[in-house]
């Protein structure tokens, strides 16, 4: 081991008394608490993290935070491998494990480096061009071979074993950004009794000052920032959420936002908290984002040892470790001459190049006496293999000659320090150009949202600090919370911050060397000019041209780069060449943390019948049915799916059985217009149907389309109960209360949806009243007493039950209902007086059989575009009142001839056999939908008449009885020839029902 | 999102549930012969760029149906009123 080789001998806002092991690609390192990946393995003297996405080029550490394009690693192991996480923030910790990316064999020696020879044939827009033709070989050579060759990191191929969960909050005052600025305004807010929350990415409050040496309120800057962050803490009225990313503002002020509770304690032990999506409502918003530092643009530029002059002074000051010892550090404004200073501080032998005349610097006082400036010089050019040896300079006047070659193992670059605005603009606000600080900042916000500090263009440490006392008290009293304006802490005097822009160097070196914009795509001022000369040269079109500021990083660092190089290549001012859209999420978040608690069984809710317990117990095999799970047959020793289903239906056809029907949705309604109001609801009518009984009703959509079906029930003069179709349930629900409140409000009538307060039942076959005479207490059950459609109340047992005679099966049936709880009591005392009849349960599919042998229609043929006349259900709908549907039902279109109407089919052939979706065509071996005269709406085999029936629509289908039909499914191969029936196979006179 | 319900207050939008074009009224007692005001009823709606009245439903609430202006470009909530107009003096 070699040693932590770059830690400095003291300083730094890190625990030295502690000692961390993690490895880096299978390497062992020491780092300490405090530490991130970034400045463990700089301290051991690591600064190549990855190769480049396009041409593999060497790369490293390049900023100190979320913005970093380059080192993007892997953690993890096993199902917690994480792909592309920047090392700058993750947090050291004992048994870290860290790999580079996208490279082979290994990070020094890359074989796919060789694309970087052949730069000069990869250019943008290359991969488009090149591979197109012909079709076929791009999907099966080129694409997959470019899918190996350009790409980050690999994701997990086991479960995540991690836990993550979903939590909202709710406050007066949201600050994002824990820097001077948003401490300063969530002071300000939280001592103003407004709840505030206060959101920071980093894992220590201040925002840059946790980088910074120099003094606040006459303590050291990090020492402050975390003192207003420790009295913030103490507050009832204030929640900090530090590790937290806000990546995302929507509509009305909300917020996404993911902490990351767990990643940094190292845990391995699976069912541990790791991540926490939060949605943030808060009433007003400080936007405390600070700002990003952007690069200059100059020949490979992308080296490892080239990094942000500001990153490269956090490193420093924070984590006490020097990225170089002979530095450069190339800069067009002010700020750079902190990271001058604080570098030789520590040690370095710095050289500072400023791009500008001496005298428009205003940083100079800053420096150290034996500091070396040059100004109005710039670097052209570096050298190294892995990391950079040497800086070649140039004067700003003529870039083309190299004046001088400084040897150095660290270059930090500045080109100006962009507003992040990404949590402004994410609700389509467009930023607008700001030349004082040579940055795109926004205007003007909307209500309710404050700007502060870097976020704002403010650059000055005692404005920022200002600003957020300012906007703490304005979001404060905007929520009717009463502030006294706190005078903001005083600071060290700083220089003014100025800046010269410096885009891009003349053609010649962008030609001879790769000058990149965007790191993390690979895009170069030489990708930008072909883009301009092509016709792509307006932001928008460049972007898409050269994939620029679209990788994970979003082109933090690369945007406003690439629109300065567009605006002098296109020779138009910056405002004219557009600026890109900010759109969330504004740095990666896991699916895994998207999703939270919603994964596998989690993923939605499950709903189970009051008997489920005892259809588990009994063997049944379940299927969905929108969130219910449903029994769909109840296999026996030895039986598969036809055959229990087969007996399941002969059972109840020649004896007796009982299906499970509480999924159907229950509505219970009341009021002297009840009547009246499901009249205009229904196609039929029930004001006029008796008390006690029972009727089947169809409703339309208001465009005249079937909508639903069911059963209407009246229990009283002003008492109804119907039942709709389980798919339908919470959809008729929201219609009818559309209904009332928004046409017919003057209805006296409520209602009430009971689906879940209702255990229902159905009793069918030729036995059922037998069984059901030895448990029902209170009715005569007699067919003189209790005919078809009559409905009274009744006990089993202990149990309240109502019970129905209505038929779906054509059988003599039952239905009984009764109050969930007593559910499965009822069900058993069914069962068990049914036992000596050989009473059986069927499921869903026994049911299908049934009601498809009967030509009740279902979901298959309820499908949105037949009317009630194509279902054969026309003379139901009265025509002696309005209803919702009646007179658009009417529309030509849905009443000539040429409809698809519901038929019955069965094969010639009886062992033939078709399937649901199938078409029927009148020729042999033709298909399409110029042919096709309609489709099989259900098809299953019928224990009734031992071979498959049919329902289908089929063009004026009524008419065609007997007519020979192909039913083809091409997908299938298969055709099979079908005579066309009426829609009804057994008992079409309804005896036994009635019986 | 979130949209007031004069109910129940300021409620995320996933209690809520969208009902459609809000300016237009049912033409209630019309017959077959006026089938123009049907088919304008049911099919022919503005695609708004701006302010638009749509119903939106409580679901997730109340169940009241309400009335909401909004622009359509910013998702702006420049009003919120029952659907039910005898509740609307009891507006909050
Ligand atoms: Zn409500």
């Amino acid at each position: 081991m070699s040693g932590q080789s770059h830690r400095l001998p003291s300083g730094g806002r890190i625990d030295r008394s502690k000692t961390v092991r993690f490895s880096f690609d299978g390497r062992s390192y020491e780092g300490h608490p405090g530490d991130t990946l970034a400045s463990g393995l700089i301290a051991n003297g690591v600064h190549l993290t990855g190769r480049s996405f396009k041409y593999h080029r060497p790369r490293g550490i390049t900023t100190s935070g979320s913005e970093e394009p380059n080192a993007l690693v892997t953690t993890g192991e096993g199902g917690r491998t994480e792909p592309n996480v920047p090392a700058t923030m993750v947090e050291l910790h004992d048994g870290l494990v860290a790999r580079s990316q996208n490279r082979w064999p290994s990070l020094s020696f890359d074989l796919m480096a060789v694309n970087s020879l052949l730069k000069p044939f990869f250019p943008a827009g290359f991969y488009y061009k090149t591979f197109m033709w012909p079709r076929s070989f791009w999907y099966r050579l080129y694409e997959p071979a470019i899918r190996r060759a350009a790409g980050l990191g690999t994701i997990a191929d086991q479960p995540d074993p991690d836990v993550y969960e979903h939590s909202y909050a709710h406050c007066d005052v949201l600050v994002v950004g824990a820097g001077p600025a948003g401490l300063m305004a969530a002071q300000a807010a939280a001592r103003a009794g407004a709840r505030v929350v206060l959101a920071d990415e980093r894992a220590v409050p201040g925002g840059h000052l946790a980088g910074e040496a120099i003094e606040v309120d006459g303590r050291d800057s990090a020492a402050w920032a975390q003192g207003i962050c420790d009295e913030l803490d103490g507050l009832e009225n204030v929640q900090m959420l530090l590790r937290t990313s806000v990546f995302g503002r929507y509509d009305g002020l909300t917020f996404g936002a993911v902490e990351r509770v767990g990643d940094h304690l190292g845990n391995d032990s699976s069912g541990d908290l790791r991540q926490r999506r939060w949605t943030i409502q808060t009433r007003q918003f400080v936007c405390a984002t600070g700002a990003i530092e952007r690069p200059l643009v100059f020949g490979d530029n992308d080296r490892p040892g080239i990094m942000l002059a500001g990153s490269a002074r956090h490193y420093v000051n924070q984590y006490g470790v020097l990225p170089g010892r002979k530095v450069v550090v190339a800069t067009n404004n002010d700020d750079s001459y902190l990271t001058a200073r604080d570098l030789a501080r520590a040690g370095a032998d710095v050289t500072l190049i400023d791009s500008r005349r001496e005298k428009d610097v205003t940083g100079h006082a800053l420096l150290p006496g034996e500091t070396e400036v040059r100004y109005g010089q710039c670097v052209t050019q570096t050298c190294g293999k892995l990391h950079v040896s040497s800086a070649r300079l140039a004067d700003i006047s003529e870039p083309d000659h190299i004046r001088s070659e400084l040897p150095c193992d660290l270059i930090c670059t500045s080109g100006g320090w962009n507003p992040t605005i990404h949590l402004l603009s994410h609700c389509g606000a467009r930023p607008k150009w700001d030349s004082a600080i040579s940055a795109f900042a926004m205007a003007k916000v909307e209500n309710g949202v404050h700007m502060v500090g870097g976020a704002a263009g403010t650059f000055e440490l005692q404005k920022c600090l200002q600003e957020g006392v300012a906007a703490g008290v304005a979001a404060a009293s905007a929520c009717s919370r009463k502030a006294r304006k706190p005078a903001a802490p005083k600071t060290e005097k700083l220089p003014e911050y100025r800046i010269q822009p410096l885009w891009r160097l003349p053609d010649t070196i962008s030609k001879a060397s790769a000058s990149f914009v965007d790191f993390q795509n690979d895009v170069t001022i030489a990708d930008l000019e072909l883009a301009d000369r092509e016709g792509f040269g307006h932001a928008e079109h460049a972007k898409r041209y050269t994939t620029l500021g679209m990788a994970t990083d979003q082109g933090k660092l690369s945007n406003v780069n690439a629109i300065g190089v567009l605006s002098e290549l296109r020779g138009t001012p910056i405002a004219e060449t557009g600026t890109t859209t900010y759109r969330p999420l504004y740095t990666p978040a896991a699916l895994g943390t998207l999703a939270g608690q919603r994964q596998g069984a989690e993923f939605r809710a499950t709903r189970h019948s009051a008997m489920h317990q005892w259809h588990e117990k009994n063997g049944a095999v379940f299927t969905e049915a929108g969130l219910w799970l449903r029994p769909y047959y109840y296999p026996r020793e030895g039986e598969d799916f036809a055959a229990a289903v087969k007996r399941e239906v002969l059972n109840a056809r020649s004896a007796v059985g009982m299906v499970d029907v509480s999924t159907l949705g229950k509505i219970e309604l009341k009021g002297p217009d009840s009547g009246q109001f499901l009249d205009r609801l229904y196609i039929n009518s029930f004001s006029k149907m008796k008390t006690g009984r029972a009727r089947y009703g169809v409703m339309l959509r208001e465009d005249g389309m079937v909508f639903d079906d069911g059963t209407v029930t009246r229990l009283a003069d002003d008492h109804y109960f119907i039942t709709v179709t389980t798919a339908n349930a919470s959809g008729v629900m929201q219609h009818m209360e559309f209904c009332h409140q928004v046409h017919w409000p003057d209805l006296d009538v409520q209602f009430c949806s009971v689906t879940e307060v209702w255990a229902a039942m159905a009793v069918a076959g030729p036995k059922a009243r037998d069984v059901l005479s030895r448990v029902v207490d209170g009715i005569d059950l007699s067919n003189e007493a209790f005919p078809l459609q009559s409905v009274a109340d009744a006990r089993i047992g202990d149990a309240f039950v109502r019970v129905l005679r209505i038929s779906f099966s054509g059988e003599l049936a039952y239905e009984i209902y009764t109050p969930a709880d007593c559910g499965l009591g009822v069900w058993e005392a069914i069962m068990e007086a049914g036992a000596e009849d050989g009473i059986s349960a069927y499921g869903t599919e026994a049911m299908t059989v049934m009601r498809t042998e009967k030509g009740h229609v279902a979901g298959p043929e309820l499908d949105g575009r037949t009317t009630a006349d194509d279902l054969g259900l026309g003379r139901m709908m009265s025509q002696r009142k309005d209803y919702i549907g009646r007179w658009l039902s009417q529309r030509s279109g849905l009443t000539g001839a040429g409809r698809s109407q519901l038929v019955g089919l069965k094969p010639i052939t009886n062992s033939d056999t078709f399937r649901m979706g199938a078409h029927l065509v009148t020729e042999p071996g033709t298909i399409g939908p110029d042919v096709s005269q309609g489709h099989v709406t259900t098809s299953v085999y019928s224990p009734a008449c031992d071979h498959f029936i049919g329902l289908a629509l089929l063009q004026d289908g009524r008419s065609r009885t007997g007519e020979r039909v192909y039913v083809a499914s091409p997908l299938h191969n298969e055709q099979v020839e079908a005579e066309v029936t009426g829609p009804v196979f057994v008992d079409p006179d309804g005896e036994r029902m009635r019986g | 999102m979130q949209i007031p319900c004069p109910w129940c207050g300021s409620r995320p939008l996933d209690e809520f549930e969208y009902g459609g074009d809000a300016t237009k009224k049912r033409p209630e007692g019309k017959k077959q012969e006026n089938m123009e005001a049907w088919v304008d009823y049911a099919f022919l709606h503005d695609n708004v760029a701006g302010r638009h009245k749509e119903y939106w439903q409580h679901v997730g609430g109340c169940r009241c149906w309400l009335i909401v202006t909004r622009d359509t470009r910013t998702h702006e909530i420049i009003k919120s009123e029952f659907a039910v107009p005898q509740l609307r003096s009891n507006q909050r």
